[in-house]
C-alpha cells in the first residue's frame, strides 16, 4: 500500500469511480458508496465524464478499445488523493491492470503506475486507508457473503468486507462451501457461453441456498447481478444485496432483480 | 496432435447434460481440491517453494541449450542414447526406428502426455505394434478408444460401473461370473492382465516429468510401480520427453517434486519416483539393454523468448484443471485437445495454431483460480487475454461480437452520446422490468436469459441524479 493515511485536519479528497453497473443499473450502491466515504472523513467528487475502465474490452482482447479508455480515466482520476470504486474487479482493472496495458505508452505508463497505486476498492479502501474497523448498524438477518473472484485474488479483499460488516448488530454471516470459487459471471463470458455460465451460476446458487441465509451480500455488481438472476430463475426468495448497501443502512431499496 | 478443438461449444454443451460424467466431475473436486489444500496447510514454506519452483524453471529456460546438450553428454556418458525431434512425425519415426531394431512386436507404456501429444499409439498400431498402456487410467481409455480426460487422471470421467461393464466387455477369457464391482477387485483384474503383457513386452516407452542436466537422469513419477516395471522388464526403455522437461540439478528435480505432488494429489510425494540413467550397467540386477530419450521440440523452441514463454515453465501437475469452473463443468474431452483447461487453452494454440483453437482462450472466466494454484505461478488468465488480443486483432471487423465490442467501447469513449444511448436503454430496460424487476426473456439478450433473469435498472443514471444535485 503505498497510500499515507489521511493527514489529521485535512480530508482526502475522493475521486468516486463509479463503474458502469452501478451507474447504469443500480445507482443505490454508489449512493450508498458515497456515504459510507463521507461517513469515514471524506470529500467526495464524481468526474462527470467517467464511463467504463474498458475491461470489457481489454477482456475480449481489444486493446486498442481498453487503452483508450484506460487513459481517459487516467486523465479524468489522476488529480484525486485516492479513488475508489464499489467494485473489485474495476478497482483491480486499475490497479493490477493498467499498468500492464500502458506499459509501453510513452506518456502514460508512469501515470498508469501512479493512478493504480492510489485506486482501491471501496472496502478495502475503508479499512486499509481510512483505518475503519467496523460500521454500526442493525440487521437482525443471516447472510452468506460472495467473495468475487477480481476482488478476492488480484487485490485480496476477503477479510475486509466482514470485518466491516462486524459492527451490524443481528447480522450472522454464513460462509459459502467453496468461497473461493467464481460465480461463472466473466463478462463477455456469460454471453459466450451461456450454457456453461449458467450451470456455474447454478452451482453458486445451490451454495447459497444450502447456508439456509436470506440473503447473500458481495462487492461487485456484475457477480451479484448474475447471481440474482440465477436464483431468481430458480424461482428462489433468497434476496441479493451489494456489501455497500448494508452497510450504509439502505434496505429499502428493493433487492437486486426484484421490484417494491 | 490430432485435435479437433473446433466443437468446444458443442461438447461442451453435450457433457453438461450428460448426468454420468456430471457425477464423475464431482470427484475432480471433492478430491484433488481438498487433499491440495490439506497438503499446502501442512507445509508452512509451500509457498517459498513455488516461488523455488518458479525460479528453478526461469533459469533453465534462460539456458536451455546448455542444459539439454549437458543432458545429452550425460546420457551418452551412461550408454544412453539421445533422439532429436523437431516435430511429431520426426519423434515417431525415432521411436518406430528403435522398436524395429529391436524387433519388437509388442510395446508397454508408462503414462506420457507427450507421446498423446504426437498420436504415438495409433502410428506404433499401424506399423502392426502391440501397445498396451500400463497406467490404469490410461489402458481404460485405450480399451474405451478414447483420449485421457486429464492430464494426470486420464480416466477421471469414468466411474467403477462403466469400468466394470468395459472390463466384461474386454477380459472375455476370464470367468463372466466373477465378482467385479468393488473397486479392489478392478484393479486386482487390471494387473492380471498387464503382468502378462509386461512380460512379453520387448520396449518400454515411459515419459519424463523431469531430465537432469547434472546427471543424465530422467524422472518419473507414479503411482502404480507400473512405470517402473515398463521400463526394467523389456530389453529396450525408450523416454519420451519434451525438451521444456530440463532441469540444471539433481536437488532441483527434488525442489519441484515436491511441488509437483502436492499440486497435483495432495500427496508429499508420489508413491513411486524413479529415476533412470543409462541401459544396465555390468552387476546390475535389472534393468533395459538400451536405454533411448527421444527429445521433442514441437513448436517449443520457437516458444522461448516469446510473451508465452512462461508456459514451458508447466511441470502438468494439473492443478489448474482441477481448480478450474469450466473444467469442473465439461470435463476435459469438450476442450478436443490433448491438453484441456486452463493450461491447455494457453497450449493448444502454441502447438496447433491460433486458427485451430483460437475460441479455446475464451472458455474462462478469467476469475484467476488458476494462477493462484499453480506451483509454478504462470500467469494463466495474462496469456489467456494475450491470445483473445491476437485473436481480436485476426478477426474481420464485422465477425463475431467484434462490431458490439467496438461499439460499446466507441460510446464510452465519448461520455455525452454514452449517456444519451445508455439512459435512453436503462428507462427502456425498468420499463420492461415493470414491478417485478427483473426481465425474464429479452431480444438480443437471449443468451443471457437464458438461464437467467435480467435485474433491472433502478431507473436513472446514478451521474444523470448525481448532476441533479441528488446525493442520497
Ligand atoms: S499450468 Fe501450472 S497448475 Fe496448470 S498444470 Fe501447469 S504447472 Fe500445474
Amino acid at each position: 500500500m503505498t497510500d499515507q493515511p489521511a493527514t489529521s485536519g485535512s480530508r482526502p479528497r475522493i475521486g468516486l469511480f463509479v463503474t458502469c453497473l452501478a451507474d447504469l443499473f443500480r445507482p443505490s450502491v454508489a449512493f450508498a458508496a458515497v456515504k459510507l466515504l463521507e461517513d469515514a472523513g471524506c470529500d467526495i467528487e464524481v468526474p462527470p465524464g467517467q464511463t467504463c475502465c474498458g475491461q470489457p474490452a481489454y477482456n475480449s482482447g481489444d486493446d486498442a478499445s481498453a487503452k483508450r479508455l484506460a487513459r481517459a480515466v487516467i486523465d479524468a482520476f489522476e488529480g484525486f488523493d485516492h479513488v475508489v470504486a464499489p467494485s473489485g474487479s474495476c478497482a483491480g482493472m486499475i490497479r493490477v491492470h493498467y499498468p500492464k496495458l500502458l506499459g509501453g505508452d510513452a506518456a502514460y505508463a508512469r501515470r498508469a503506475e501512479q493512478l493504480a497505486a492510489k485506486t482501491h476498492e471501496l472496502t478495502s479502501f475503508l479499512t486499509d486507508v481510512m483505518g475503519v474497523g467496523a460500521i454500526a448498524g442493525r440487521l437482525e438477518r443471516a447472510a452468506a457473503y460472495h467473495d468475487s473472484c477480481a476482488g478476492l485474488r488480484e487485490l485480496g479483499v476477503r477479510a475486509q468486507p466482514r470485518q466491516l460488516l462486524g459492527g451490524i448488530e443481528g447480522l450472522e454471516l454464513r460462509e459459502l462451501a467453496e468461497p473461493d470459487a467464481c460465480c461463472g459471471f466473466g463478462g463477455t463470458f456469460s454471453v459466450k457461453y451461456p450454457d456453461i455460465s449458467g450451470a456455474i451460476a447454478d452451482e453458486k446458487a445451490e451454495q447459497i441456498t444450502q447456508t439456509g441465509a436470506p440473503l447473500v451480500l458481495g462487492g461487485d455488481l456484475g457477480c451479484l447481478m448474475n447471481i440474482a438472476g440465477r436464483l431468481k430463475r430458480r424461482g428462489s426468495r433468497v434476496e441479493v444485496r451489494h456489501v455497500a448497501e448494508v452497510l450504509a443502512g439502505d434496505l429499502d431499496t428493493p433487492p437486486i432483480g426484484e421490484g417494491d | 496432435m490430432h485435435a479437433d478443438t473446433r466443437h468446444f461449444r458443442q461438447a461442451a454443451g453435450k457433457a453438461l447434460i450428460d448426468g454420468q460424467l456430471q457425477k464423475a466431475l464431482g470427484n475432480v473436486k471433492r478430491g484433488f481440491i481438498a487433499k491440495r489444500a490439506k497438503a499446502r496447510d501442512a507445509l508452512p514454506e509451500f509457498d517459498r517453494l513455488r516461488d523455488e519452483a518458479r525460479d528453478i524453471k526461469i533459469h533453465t529456460l534462460a539456458h536451455l541449450d546448455l542444459y539439454l546438450s549437458r543432458f545429452e553428454d550425460k546420457v551418452k556418458a551412461a550408454g544412453g542414447q539421445v533422439h532429436w525431434a523437431e516435430t511429431e512425425a520426426e519423434a515417431r519415426e525415432a521411436v518406430l526406428e528403435i522398436c524395429r531394431a529391436a524387433g519388437a512386436k509388442t510395446v508397454t507404456k508408462g503414462k506420457s502426455m507427450i507421446t498423446e501429444e504426437i498420436g504415438l499409439n495409433a502410428f506404433l498400431e499401424q506399423s502392426e505394434l502391440k501397445v498396451v498402456e500400463t497406467d490404469l487410467g490410461e489402458y481404460l481409455v485405450q480399451i474405451r478408444g478414447e483420449t485421457p480426460s486429464h492430464i494426470i487422471a486420464p480416466a477421471v470421467h469414468l466411474n467403477k460401473e462403466q469400468i466394470e461393464h468395459d472390463f466384461r466387455e474386454r477380459h472375455k477369457d476370464l470367468p463372466p461370473e466373477r465378482q467385479l464391482s468393488d473397486p479392489v477387485q478392478l484393479v486386482a483384474e487390471a494387473r492380471q492382465v498387464l503382468r502378462q503383457a509386461f512380460i512379453s513386452a520387448d520396449v518400454g516407452i515411459t515419459g519424463a516429468n523431469f531430465l537432469i542436466a547434472e546427471t543424465g537422469q530422467t524422472v518419473i513419477v507414479t503411482n502404480e510401480g507400473n512405470g517402473d516395471l515398463t521400463q526394467t522388464l523389456p530389453k529396450v526403455h525408450i523416454v519420451m520427453a519434451s525438451i521444456e522437461k530440463a532441469v540444471p540439478t539433481l536437488e532441483d528435480a527434488s525442489t519441484l517434486i515436491r511441488v509437483l505432488a502436492r499440486s497435483a494429489t495432495g500427496q508429499e510425494i508420489s508413491t513411486y519416483t524413479t529415476f533412470s540413467a543409462g541401459p544396465r550397467r555390468e552387476g546390475d540386477p535389472d534393468g533395459p539393454q538400451e536405454f533411448h530419450v527421444v527429445l521433442l521440440d514441437n513448436g517449443r523452441s520457437s516458444v522461448l523468448g516469446g510473451p508465452f514463454q512462461d508456459m514451458l515453465r508447466c511441470i502438468r501437475c494439473g492443478a489448474c484443471l482441477n481448480h478450474c469452473p469450466i473444467y469442473q463443468h465439461v470435463g476435459g474431452h469438450a476442450y478436443g485437445s490433448v491438453y484441456p483447461g486452463p493450461m491447455g487453452s494457453v497450449l493448444t494454440p502454441l502447438l496447433q495454431g491460433v486458427q485451430e483453437a483460437a475460441h479455446l482462450p475464451y472458455a474462462c472466466t478469467l476469475c484467476g483460480r488458476c494462477e493462484a494454484v499453480c506451483p509454478e505461478r504462470i500467469a494463466l488468465p495474462d496469456m489467456l487475454r494475450r491470445w483473445r488480443a491476437r485473436d481480436f486483432a485476426a478477426k474481420p471487423p464485422l465477425a463475431g461480437a467484434k462490431p458490439a465490442l467496438k461499439l460499446w467501447a466507441a460510446l464510452a469513449a465519448c461520455p455525452r452520446a454514452y449517456q444519451l444511448v445508455t439512459g435512453a436503454a436503462i428507462r427502456l430496460l425498468a420499463l420492461l422490468g415493470g414491478r417485478k424487476g427483473r426481465i425474464g426473456r429479452l431480444p438480443l439478450m437471449g443468451a443471457w436469459t437464458k438461464h437467467r433473469d435480467l435485474p433491472a435498472p433502478q431507473g436513472q443514471s446514478f451521474l444523470a441524479q448525481w448532476k441533479a444535485g441528488r446525493r442520497k
